[in-house]
């Protein structure tokens, strides 16, 4: 379904992703972890069409070059990125943004759009879903949230766009653990055979609530260790001291022990 | 960097839909303005003696005063003996039905969305349309007259309720008050007059729409509101103007009289043309608007300014009743090479007077945008308090914006609060938007519209509608 191939991201001088590959098929989640600076939000970044970056390599969704398109683009094709930092938008409503969002994809994609009452449902559902408060819609987007309510809305928006591809950059972070547990519960819902998921997180601990089917450690631009879920495991337990600085030719394989 | 920066410019770079012009038979007077313009224009309107007195006063006045340059505008010098003071449509002998309204005003005033057939209109808005220096008609008025409000054309003011006119007239905007306001006491041709009595909630929106037509001339319009004791108005203008290389000067005084216990709520929607991206052409708006409170009385200015090359304007409340309350909502766009220096003056006489006043000031292209704000708080004004909050946003990095408040302060017990802001419109949030799916079009109109939400919430519901299209149709360009 997504296929990254020989990615690289540069801002200037500086290459931040140095040949990425990754294949995600159909319903499947794949968490990407990895150390601080590694690129991983910029990964997510090139996914969604975040401009400022200087990019080659080829990444297709459904064998539609996404490279070639713009953000809005890429979001009627069914990319979604829940957002490290959810942008403050004063004075618009999440109701209005929710709905000129969802009929923004729909138009684009020559589906009708849809009436305020029935957004009304489907807003009422995601908002159950991520048990936000039910003043929620007539609050201007992000606006005076909490770190967990803009996490847990970035979840909700996800519920309200119906993606294919869902990108999550470090929807873990800042959050408690009741927090955690809610938003692990909406991206679980949300799971499904024809949505694929990358989840970028620091900590194994998301990974307890969302169970990925498979894990890549992404270190100084390219993927250097991909595995199962229980390559996260050894993580938690080991840092990424095995794969910092790793040469990558070497024969002794770090995780060896983990994965036995 | 630069080229999301380019992109605001385009997408900054509106395009003028009012921009025609109507071929009408008009009756235009010549150029210049003497002693004679006055007693010519005063004649063509059949007035009163006390009223062409009035008028030669504030000529004499007029001539002795000088233009105010303490503005942060830059304006191209007028030559006021270049204007023409007097144009209106030649139209036959007016009738006392919508029917006999010219067609080709008709058309016009249809082409600008606001039809004047009453089986058409917007219900519960009643439309005082005027064209150039005259009142072309007047709509709703017999339903008007049930409630006892009137509401007419300020020449037919004149003629059928002078008693009422003599009292008030220059009683807020005193004909010496500033240089635009003494030459629009000498030459003003026609406006809105609203009268409300004792006790009485006007059953509808009332609203003048001005249209400039003629090329050329002035438009001096004159605006009188009487709110009697314990009465309630909701009043609104519009305007536009066609498309011309020439700027064309209007200066119109308002006035707003809202005695104990009234309500009185002015909004504006001002797209009068801006002139091109260039600065060729463009409405010079020099307006002079002021209300005086009375005990317990309210006065509201809304205003969302959208167009003209120039604007210099401060509706103000004079706060003389104990009690009394002013407000003043503003939303102001300068694009291309508009400039705006606009705010208000609060003037607290009265005890436990109370003013806010919401600026919201967008600046874009090569746009100059300035708060200037006047509270003042006078000895007799105990426990007076004052909140005002001025946010500038800024698209692009060509434009600029100014807050400039005075403050002057003589009653010890008074609270005076002052917050101001500058942002820009981020790429960060433009990128969210666009990552929603939305054009970025649509995105930097929502993100506009957020940030004057404060107050649009104060405009009568379709009013709101209507500046929030506007508001986005200004920002609408081409992108790439």
């Amino acid at each position: 379904m997504l296929h990254v191939k020989d990615l690289t991201a540069a801002i200037g001088d500086k290459q931040i992703l140095k040949g990425l590959d990754l294949d995600v098929g159909a319903g499947e989640v794949h968490a990407i972890m990895g150390p601080n600076g590694s690129g991983k939000s910029t990964f997510a970044h090139t996914l969604a069409g975040r401009e400022g970056y200087e990019i080659t390599g080829t990444v297709t969704l459904d064998d539609a070059d996404l490279l070639e398109m713009e953000p809005e683009a890429r979001a009627a094709a069914g990319v979604f990125m829940g957002f490290q930092y959810p942008v403050e938008i004063p004075g618009v409503n999440n109701m209005y943004f929710l709905r000129t969002a969802l009929n923004s994809v729909r138009r684009t994609r020559g589906e009708t759009e849809v009436s305020a009452r029935e957004f009304l449902s489907t807003a009422q559902e995601a908002m159950d879903l991520v048990e936000m408060p039910k003043d929620f819609l007539h609050r201007a987007v992000n606006a005076g949230f909490s770190g967990g309510e803009k996490k847990r809305n970035e979840i909700l928006q996800m519920a309200v766009m119906q993606p294919r591809l869902a990108v999550l950059d470090e929807t873990d972070s800042g959050l408690d653990i009741d927090a955690l547990r809610i938003i692990a519960g909406g991206v679980n819902a949300l799971r499904g055979p024809e949505r694929s998921m990358i989840v970028i997180t620091h900590y194994q601990r998301l990974l307890d609530y969302i169970k990925p089917d498979f894990v890549h450690v992404l270190v100084d631009g390219r993927i250097v260790e991909s595995g199962d879920h229980t390559l996260a495991l050894h993580l938690e337990d080991h840092g990424y001291a095995d794969f910092v600085n790793h040469d990558l030719d070497a024969s002794g394989r770090p995780l060896s022990g983990a994965t036995s | 960097m630069s080229e999301s920066l380019r992109e605001i410019e385009e997408l900054t770079e509106a395009t003028y839909e009012y921009g025609f012009s109507t071929d009408l038979d008009t009756d235009i007077a010549p150029p210049g303005l003497t002693e004679d313009t006055v007693r010519l224009i005063s004649a063509k309107k059949d007035e009163p003696e006390w009223l062409l007195e009035w008028r030669l006063k504030a000529y004499e006045a007029w001539k002795t005063m000088e233009e105010p340059d303490w503005a942060k505008l830059q304006i191209q010098p007028i030559d006021y003996q270049a204007l023409s003071y007097w144009a209106a449509p030649k139209q036959k002998p007016v009738l006392d039905s919508l029917d006999d309204v010219d067609p080709d005003i008709r058309d016009m005033f249809d082409k600008l969305g606001i039809p004047l057939h009453e089986q058409k209109m917007l219900s519960n808005v009643a439309v005082d349309a005027i064209v150039d220096s005259v009142s072309v008609t007047t709509t709703f008025k017999e339903t008007l007259a049930e409630a006892g409000v009137i509401f007419c054309s300020f020449s037919e003011a004149v003629h059928d309720h002078p008693e009422i006119v003599r009292e008030h007239l220059g009683s807020v905007v005193p004909v010496r008050d500033n240089f635009f306001a003494a030459l629009n006491s000498a030459v003003f041709s026609d406006g809105s007059f609203c009268y409300i009595p004792k006790g009485v909630r006007c059953p509808m929106e009332l609203s003048t729409y001005f249209r400039i037509n003629s090329q050329n001339t002035g438009q001096f319009e004159r605006t009188l509101i009487i709110a009697e004791d314990d009465s309630h108005v909701s009043y609104l203008e519009g305007c536009t103007a066609p498309q011309r290389d020439e700027n064309q000067l209007h200066a119109a005084v308002v006035e707003l009289v809202a005695k104990d216990r009234s309500e009185i709520k002015y909004s504006t929607v001002q797209n009068w043309y801006p002139g091109d991206e260039n600065g060729v052409g463009g409405i010079y708006n020099f307006v002079t608007k002021r209300g005086r409170a009375h005990t317990d009385a309210k006065i509201s200015w809304t205003q969302v300014e959208t167009g003209s090359a120039i604007t210099w304007k401060y509706p103000s409340v004079i706060l003389q009743g104990d009690r009394s309350v002013g407000e003043f909502y503003s939303v102001a766009l300068s694009s291309k090479r508009q400039q705006a220096d606009t705010g208000t003056k609060m003037i607290h006489i009265g005890a436990d007077t109370t003013s806010s006043i919401i600026s919201k000031g967008i600046s874009a292209g090569h746009g100059q945008n300035t708060y200037r704000g006047l509270v003042k708080v006078m000895r007799s004004a105990e426990n007076a308090r004052n909140y005002t909050q001025c946010d500038s946003l800024l698209l692009g990095s060509d434009c600029g914006a100014h807050t400039i408040p005075y403050i002057e302060v003589k009653n010890p017990g008074a609270q005076v609060e002052h917050e101001a802001s500058t942002s820009t419109v981020g790429e960060d949030q433009l990128y969210y938007c666009r990552q929603r799916g939305m054009s970025e079009e649509d995105a930097m109109a929502m993100i506009v519209n957020g940030f004057c939400r404060d107050v649009f919430d104060e405009l009568p519901m379709e009013f709101a509608v209507e500046a929030q299209r506007l508001l986005s149709v200004s920002l609408e360009g081409s992108v790439g």
